[in-house]
């Protein structure tokens, strides 16, 4: 399947926390991000995993789609404080497809090359 | 400080019902960049058979952590909040949210363990109606660093 790429910035952080209810200080703030030993402020995984949704719900071709949708949180995602901020990549081959109808997907999201998540996999139905 | 084993197998009484606002889905969809008409026009969500907008598959997180908050804000427990990273989240549909759900969680506490220092934490939220009809179930697993 089609690799999606997906642009993140801080504005998309600030967002998702108003929309979440997420204020963890960390999605926002370099200060405390750096405070706790990361490199700055990082993305919400459940952020990565929404874009991750986002691509599986393409691939299914509908919004209701989803069975099962699973990830590990691997590692971070730092979003620096630019225009242009970061890339999420995401992919996913077809792993099993039942006779009852579903289709079991690996998945992998990287960013700057690196893998974000392990154990990523999507159950999606056809309608 | 460990985490009480005694939390496990454990359940909690259920939430207050969460009235799930058409614009709040919008408000979701729009945060993570999604413009598929189902989330946003309740036309679309009609012809798939829905009664109003559906939500996206990470929308029932919104709902369930700030229930979990009865589970990981009891001082009992013994976790220590900034600490904690998230570690697994899974989620299982019996089918998608839909504006106009009133929604109630049962949350339990599936497994606590500790390797190499760290502390993991299990959760699970049954997500239903208040007629009790299954919707999702939400697992979390939040990890919580050793001290340096």
């Amino acid at each position: 399947m089609e690799p999606q790429t997906f642009r993140v910035t801080r504005a998309d952080l600030v967002r998702y926390a108003g929309a979440s209810g997420d204020f963890n200080p960390i999605h926002w703030s370099d200060r405390v991000a750096t405070s706790v030993g990361l490199p700055g402020v990082i993305a919400h995984g459940m952020f990565t995993m929404a874009l991750v949704g986002r691509a599986v719900t393409h691939w299914a071709g509908a919004p209701d789609a989803v069975a099962e949708f699973s990830v590990r949180f691997s590692r971070p995602v730092p979003v620096p404080d630019t225009d242009e901020g970061t890339e999420v990549v995401v992919t996913a081959t077809v792993k099993e497809t039942t006779d009852d109808g579903l289709t079991r997907l690996a998945l992998t999201a990287t960013c700057q090359g690196e893998k974000v998540l392990s154990l990523a996999q999507a159950v999606i139905r056809k309608r | 400080m460990p985490l009480d084993q005694s939390f496990v197998g454990r359940s909690w009484p259920a939430t207050e019902p969460y009235q799930v606002g058409r614009e709040k889905i919008r408000e979701f969809a729009r945060a993570i960049g999604a413009t598929d008409a189902e989330y946003h026009d309740p036309e679309a969500a009609r012809a798939l058979g829905y009664a109003d907008v559906v939500a996206p598959p990470t929308f029932p997180v919104a709902i369930t952590m700030a229930a979990s908050r009865q589970i990981i804000e009891d001082p009992a427990l013994g976790l220590d909040y900034s600490r904690v990273v998230h570690g697994d989240q899974k989620f299982a549909y019996a089918r998608p949210v839909v504006a106009g759900d009133a929604l109630v969680c049962v949350n339990s506490v599936d497994e606590i363990t500790s390797r190499g220092g760290h502390d993991f934490l299990t959760t699970r939220t049954e997500v239903t109606t208040e007629a009790g009809e299954p919707v999702v179930t939400v697992w979390s697993k939040l990890v919580q660093r050793g001290e340096a």
